[in-house]
């Protein structure tokens, strides 16, 4: 009411201005600000900041010139980013996959009706919580060379004859840190995934029973397509920071042993700022712009979708 | 048909449900119960390990003829030697301060930005929570080296004023999406009704919507909170003197020494870093739950 006196009593150009940027321009803007500001001067501009440090051969006391895509090239030559760069891709497709599937099958579980069941909802829900960098310090510990937990049982159970050199051998190691990595996600999947379940309109499947479906087709046909969206979002989360991930693999094996299990991010740790080439290793960390990128712009049309 | 046979025929029926039910009852165990607690058993088992392991004599540690599940002669000098000889208390409260001004300032800056772009008709807001919620998906590790020179810039490196501004850089976008989502469940009619009585936009948001907003402002307060306890790399990068250390880098750079570990008193940290967060989530399971899925649910 206040707000459209004001406007008739200004001249046509103000009004049209005004209404063009929406009614509650001032104050919507004055209220974003300080979140924007923050956002912008502190991932905006580290950003492009990012970008010029990876091409410049700067380091830690040498300003450093721009040397265009040279940091790239040589880090493409290099065995241990190459290492580094499949074992990035490795480690996130196979643990995504193994999160997903056993992440569904728990949700479908702990779906089911029983006693105790929001008690075992929320303590499968602890690895998640917890700071990764101690949890996997326990891990870290149950895979110890010679006094391994696991190891241990194993070998009481006849299982194994050898110790398994899960941190010594560099296959080992990597498996050792996707059984961490999943131990730590599988959660997350299951309890988003039992929310999306809450979604499906039960009248669904009652349909489908009396259509005679078994489980398996009404898996497929009805909960797999309804909870789809939500799904998808919960891949692409979980994608992105598997992917960018530092503290398993830095709190497990250090990316040894030798370099064997270096990830993206904690090579460009060990290069930027152990080694001090800091426009190495920005370089190194901005290689995984491309996949981030596509997968931030997958999710922004997905949900731009999903809203329509 | 006779009253008589009606009456055995209904018996019959009766104790053919009954053995139906038992075997389901059966069935249940197998499929839903063994499974349930073979699942938990192995989710919290490395918990359980931190715990043994930090109650455990070393001489019991390091001998492989007796079972390592379980203390013979529990100890609790680990938890002593932690808190006496290490700055664990120091890291522990280092995490507290900065974990408890970052979830306040990117609250406050979320609650603003949230209402505002839920709310508030005007030019380029779909634009802008395009962007918040592009900046929430980039991860952290690719920014950490440009970061330091950030801090450095600021002269805020080596402090922990550097985490308490660099943090909110990943709570803001979550928290404003999350509380985006929060603000329009809440009816707009109440909000309107203050308007018309003369009530600017500030206001509105402080006396009528903030107070229905409790519980999605609460999510993002413990989720504000659990990340920034849990945060490593700009830990690890932004300071670098033992007492500015967080708990994660604090427990990684100083029980870890090399070839050396500490174990019995790296478990104890492990297991005494990890309490605030579980404590803070068992009281707050369902806010911690909606908080998780909401992101995915209301994107």
């Amino acid at each position: 009411m206040q707000g459209q006196q004001t406007l008739s009593t200004l001249d046509p150009p103000a009004r049209r201005f005004r209404a063009w940027m929406g009614r509650d321009a001032l104050q919507g803007y004055l209220m974003l600000a300080p979140a924007v500001l923050w956002l912008v001067l502190l991932l905006g501009y580290p950003f492009v900041l990012a970008i010029w440090l990876s091409l410049t051969n700067k380091t830690v006391g040498n300003p450093g010139t721009f040397v265009g895509l040279n940091n790239f090239i040589n880090q493409w030559n290099s065995e241990i980013f190459r290492r580094a760069f499949a074992n990035t891709f490795i480690l996130t497709g196979v643990t995504t996959v193994i999160k997903f599937v056993i992440g569904l099958a728990l949700a479908l579980l702990f779906n089911q009706q029983f006693i105790g069941r929001r008690f075992a909802r929320a303590a499968l829900l602890l690895p998640w919580i917890v700071p990764t960098v101690l949890s996997t310090m326990a891990f870290f510990w149950m895979f110890d060379s010679n006094l391994s937990a696991v190891n241990w049982v194993l070998r009481n159970l006849g299982l194994i004859q050898k110790n398994i050199p899960w941190l010594t051998d560099p296959t080992m190691a990597m498996v050792s840190i996707m059984i961490v990595n999943c131990w730590r996600g599988i959660p997350f999947f299951t309890i988003t995934i039992l929310a999306a379940l809450q979604t499906v309109p039960k009248e669904l499947y009652e349909a489908a029973s009396i259509d005679g479906a078994n489980p398996l087709h009404k898996l497929r046909r009805i909960t797999l397509p309804m909870i789809f969206p939500i799904l998808s979002v919960v891949i692409i989360v979980s994608v992105i920071g598997t992917f960018s991930d530092v503290q398993v693999v830095a709190s497990l094996t250090g990316g040894g042993p030798q370099n064997s299990t270096h990830v993206l991010a904690t090579l460009s740790y060990r290069v930027g700022l152990q080694s001090g080439q800091l426009g190495q290793g920005a370089a190194i960390a901005m290689y995984m712009f491309p996949f981030l990128f596509a997968m931030i712009a997958f999710e922004l049309w997905n949900v731009r979708r999903s809203a329509r | 048909m006779t009253a008589a046979v009606q009456h055995l025929q209904g018996a019959a029926l009766a104790r053919q449900t009954r053995t139906v039910q038992r075997r389901r009852r059966l069935l249940r165990i197998f499929v839903i119960y063994i499974p349930v607690v073979l699942v938990l058993l192995i989710m919290l088992l490395p918990f359980y390990w931190m715990l043994v392991t930090s109650l455990k004599p070393y001489p019991e540690m390091f001998n492989l003829k007796i079972s390592p599940f379980y203390p013979l002669n529990p100890t609790g000098e680990y938890y002593l030697e932690l808190l006496n000889n290490t700055k664990f208390l120091l890291w522990f409260k280092n995490t507290l301060v900065v974990s408890a001004a970052a979830t306040t300032i990117s609250v406050v800056l979320s609650v603003l930005a949230g209402y505002s772009l839920s709310r508030l008709r005007f030019r380029g807001r779909t634009a802008i929570s395009g962007i918040i919620f592009v900046s929430y998906l980039i991860p952290t590790t690719l920014l950490f080296i440009p970061m330091a020179e950030v801090a450095k810039q600021l002269q805020v490196i080596n402090r922990l004023e550097a985490l308490i501004i660099v943090y909110p850089t990943f709570l803001i976008p979550f928290c404003t999406w999350l509380l985006m989502g929060y603000f329009r469940t809440i009816p707009i009619d109440l909000e309107e009704c203050a308007l018309i009585d003369g009530a600017n936009r500030v206001q509105a948001l402080r006396f009528v919507t903030l107070p229905l907003a409790i519980p999605g402002v609460v999510t993002a307060i413990i989720f504000a909170f659990t990340l920034s306890w849990n945060e490593f790399i700009y830990g690890l990068v932004l300071v670098t003197g033992e007492n500015q250390r967080t708990l994660p880098v604090g427990v990684l750079t100083r029980l870890v020494q090399g070839d050396l570990y500490f174990w019995g008193p790296l478990m104890a940290a492990a297991l005494l870093g990890s309490l605030p967060v579980v404590l803070l989530f068992s009281f707050f399971v369902e806010q911690y739950v909606a908080g998780l899925t909401a992101g995915a649910m209301k994107g």
